[in-house]
C-alpha cells in the first residue's frame, strides 16, 4: 500500500528520463524558453511595438546594434529587438501549443475510433486521412487566409490544428489495434464493459504515452510551420508579431543587418531543438518498447 | 444424458452448444479470393453445473476459438449457444451484459491479460463496478481484499501494478477478476500453459478447490493431457475444428478409441525409466485449416486409414456400443483390429 509502489510506473519513467542527458538538456531549454515567453511583460525593457526612431535609427535609417538600453539592438523600424523577441516568442509558442493540443484531441480521437472499431469506421476515417494528406498544405493555408475576412492567430491555430493530426491519428490507430488485441481488453468485454469504458479505462491510458511523446515533437514542428507560414506572409499578420513574422520583416535586411534574421532564427532553433530532445527523452522514458 | 457424473452435477446442462461453427475469412494475397478458415466446424457440447469439461487438441485446432465463441467474444458463424436453457446466440451485447456475470474467462497469458496501467486492485474492482456489486471505495476495497484472500494473494499487495507480480501471481489476479462477479461457468483458456511447472500445480489445485467451494463449471482448455486428466470429469478431443472423441475422463485415458487420441496419449511422458511402451508418432503436420483434407480430416495422418472410406466421407461423432457415454468420430472405432494397436495407457 506504500505510495512508492503506487507511483512505480511514473517513478521508473522518471529514473530513465533522469539518466538521459539529452532529455535533461531538452527539458531545461523548453523550460527556459517557456519562462522567457511567459515573463515577457516583466522582462522586456520596452513595449514591443513602439518605434524609438530618434534613438535607434541612424540618420541614414540603419538600426543601431546592441547597446545598454537595447541589448539586442533595434529592428528596421527602430523597435527594441529583445522586446520583440520575447513577445514574439509568446505568440509562436502559444500558436504551436494550442494547435498541438487541438491536433492531439482530433488525432487521438480519430485514431482510437478507427483502430478500436475497425471495419467500416476504420475504412471511412482512414480514407479521410488520405484525402487530407493529399491537400497541398501551403496552398490550403494561403487559400484560407485569403478567404477569411480577418486573418489572424486564430485562423493559423485552426488551420494547423485541423490539418496536422493525420500522422498522429495513424500512429494512434496502429497502437490502438495492438492494445485492443491484448487479452485484458477481451477480459473487460467478457465482464460486459461498454465500449466507452474499454476506450477510456483501457485503450486511452495505454496509448497516452505515445500521444505525449509524439505531441512533444509536434510542438517543434508546429513552431517551424508557424514561422514558415508567417515568413511567407500567410501566418501571423502585423501588428501581432511572432518569430516567423520577425523573419519576414527582416528579409530585406539579410545582407545589411544579418543580425535581424539571425536572432529570431536562433530562437526558433533553440526552441525546436529543446522540444525534440525532450520528445526523444520522453520516448525513451515512457515508451521504451517503440 | 443420464450417465454417471460428479455428485454436484445437475441434469440440465448449464451450457449447451449445438452445431456451433466459427469461420474466419483469410486473405490469401491480393489476387486470390479470401479463403475460409473453419476454426470451429459444427461442434456440439454440453457442460453441466459443477463439472469440468476438458478440451484438448494441438495448437490451431480451434479450441480457444470455441471457448471464446461460446462466450460470444468471437461471433460464431452458425449454430446455437444455450446458457441455462436460454438461447444467447442472437442476444445483443447489451442484452448479454447481465449474463456476463454468470460466465467468465481466464486467459493463458498472465502478462497480456492484465492492464499494465492499472493496479491489480483496480483490475478486480472494475469487474465489481461494471455489475454494480459494490459501491464506494471502502466497499470495493473490502470485496477485492476478500477475493485476493480467496485466490491466495496477500490483500496488502492489491495496490501494486501487474509487473510487480510473478506469472503465477498474475494468473491468480486473473482468476480473482473472473470470480469477482460470482460466475457459474468459467472458460479456462490454457490457464497454466504459460507458467513454470512448479507453479502449474498450484494454479490447478486452486481451480479445483474453487470448483469444490463454489460449484463452478469449467471448460478447461489445454494441450497437456495429464493436467486435463487430473482436473476433468469429461474430456473432448478436438482436431481441425471438430470434436473427434468425447468421453468420461477415465474412459478416455483407459480406452482411447480415436487414433488421434491414442497418438496424443502415447506422447505423454511417463516418469518411469523402466516403462516400455510403443510410441505412436504422428506422420506429417496438421493440415492447413484453409484447405482441410476430404472426408475425415485426420485421414492423411491416420495409422488405420481405410482408403475409399475415410478419405471420402467424414465420420459422425457417435456413441460406442460398449459405452454409450463414449462418443467417437471414427469409422473404425469399433473395429477389433484397430483396438489391438492401442498402446498401453499411461497410468
Amino acid at each position: 500500500m506504500s505510495t512508492s509502489s503506487q507511483a512505480t510506473n511514473s517513478s521508473r519513467a522518471w529514473l530513465r528520463f533522469k539518466r538521459n542527458r539529452g532529455a535533461l538538456v531538452g527539458l531545461v531549454l523548453v523550460c527556459v524558453v517557456a519562462l522567457l515567453a511567459l515573463l515577457a511583460p516583466a522582462l522586456a525593457p520596452h513595449p514591443p511595438d513602439v518605434p524609438y526612431k530618434s534613438r535607434t535609427l541612424t540618420s541614414r535609417g540603419v538600426p543601431i546594434g546592441p547597446e545598454r538600453a537595447f541589448p539586442l539592438g533595434a529592428d528596421s523600424l527602430g523597435r527594441c529587438e529583445l522586446s520583440r523577441l520575447l513577445y514574439g516568442g509568446r505568440v509562436s509558442l502559444a500558436v504551436a501549443l494550442a494547435s498541438t493540443l487541438l491536433l492531439a484531441i482530433v488525432g487521438t480521437g480519430i485514431g482510437i475510433a478507427s483502430g478500436y472499431f475497425g471495419g467500416l469506421t476504420d475504412t471511412v476515417l482512414m480514407r479521410g486521412v488520405d484525402v487530407l494528406l493529399s491537400f497541398p498544405f501551403l496552398l490550403v493555408c494561403m487559400a484560407i487566409n485569403k478567404t477569411v475576412a480577418r486573418p489572424g492567430i486564430w485562423v493559423l491555430f485552426l488551420v494547423l490544428g485541423f490539418l496536422s493530426w493525420t500522422g498522429l491519428a495513424r500512429q494512434v490507430r496502429a497502437r490502438t489495434m495492438q492494445v485492443r488485441s491484448l487479452e485484458f481488453v477481451t477480459a473487460a468485454r467478457a465482464l460486459g464493459a461498454t465500449h466507452s469504458r474499454v476506450i477510456f479505462r483501457h485503450i486511452l491510458p495505454n496509448v497516452a504515452s505515445l500521444v505525449i511523446v509524439l505531441c512533444t515533437t509536434l510542438v517543434a514542428e508546429m513552431i517551424i510551420v508557424e514561422s514558415v507560414l508567417s515568413y511567407l506572409g500567410v501566418g501571423v499578420v502585423p501588428p501581432t508579431s511572432s518569430w516567423g513574422s520577425m523573419l519576414q520583416e527582416s528579409d530585406p535586411y539579410m545582407r545589411s543587418v544579418p543580425r535581424l534574421l539571425a536572432i529570431p532564427a536562433m530562437a526558433i532553433t533553440v526552441t525546436v531543438v529543446g522540444f525534440n530532445l525532450l520528445g526523444e527523452g520522453l520516448r525513451d522514458a515512457l515508451d521504451p518498447k517503440s | 444424458m443420464g450417465y454417471a457424473r460428479a455428485a454436484t452435477v445437475s441434469d440440465l446442462p448449464l451450457v449447451r452448444i449445438e452445431n456451433l461453427s466459427t469461420h474466419f475469412s483469410a486473405s490469401r494475397g491480393p489476387f486470390r479470393p479470401p479463403g475460409v478458415v473453419r476454426a470451429v466446424d459444427g461442434v456440439s457440447l454440453e457442460v453441466f453445473a459443477g463439472e469440468t469439461l476438458g478440451l484438448v487438441g494441438e495448437s490451431g485446432c480451434g479450441k480457444s476459438t470455441l471457448g471464446r465463441s461460446l462466450l460470444r467474444l468471437i461471433e460464431p458463424t452458425s449454430g446455437k449457444i444455450f446458457f441455462e436453457g436460454q438461447d444467447i446466440t442472437k442476444l445483443s451485447q447489451r442484452e448479454l451484459r447481465p449474463l456476463r456475470r454468470k460466465m467468465q474467462i481466464v486467459f493463458q497469458d498472465p502478462f497480456s491479460s492484465l492492464d499494465p496501467r492499472m493496479t491489480v486492485r483496480d483490475t478486480v474492482a472494475e469487474a465489481l463496478e461494471i455489475h454494480g456489486l459494490a459501491h464506494g471505495r471502502v466497499a470495493l476495497d473490502e470485496r477485492v481484499a476478500a477475493l485476493f484472500a480467496k485466490v491466495g494473494l496477500r490483500p496488502d499487495q492489491m495496490n501494486r501494478y501487474p509487473h510487480e507480480f510473478s506469472g503465477g501471481q498474475r494468473q491468480r489476479v486473473g482468476i480473482a477478476r473472473a470470480l469477482a462477479v460470482e460466475p457459474k461457468f468459467i472458460v479456462a483458456d490454457e490457464p497454466i500453459s504459460a507458467l513454470d511447472v512448479s507453479i502449474q500445480a498450484q494454479i490447478v489445485n486452486l481451480l479445483k478447490d474453487l470448483q469444490e467451494e463454489l460449484g463452478l463449471a469449467y471448460l478447461f482448455i489445454a494441450h497437456d493431457l495429464k493436467v486435463v486428466e487430473y482436473l476433468s470429469h469429461r474430456v473432448a478431443v478436438m482436431y481441425l475444428g471438430r470434436v473427434v472423441e468425447l468421453a468420461l475422463a477415465r474412459d478416455l485415458y483407459d480406452h482411447p478409441s480415436h487414433p488421434y487420441t491414442r497418438a496424443l496419449l502415447s506422447a505423454v511422458p511417463v516418469p518411469d525409466p523402466e516403462h516400455k511402451r510403443e510410441r505412436q508418432v504422428l506422420e506429417g503436420d496438421v493440415p492447413s485449416p484453409l484447405n482441410p483434407p476430404s472426408g475425415c480430416a485426420f485421414h492423411p495422418r491416420c495409422p488405420i486409414v481405410q482408403k475409399g472410406l475415410c478419405d471420402v466421407s467424414a465420420p459422425p461423432l457417435v456413441a460406442l456400443r460398449a459405452r454409450p457415454t463414449h462418443q467417437v468420430a471414427c469409422f473404425k472405432a469399433e473395429d477389433p483390429a484397430s483396438a489391438a494397436t492401442q498402446p498401453v495407457a499411461a497410468p
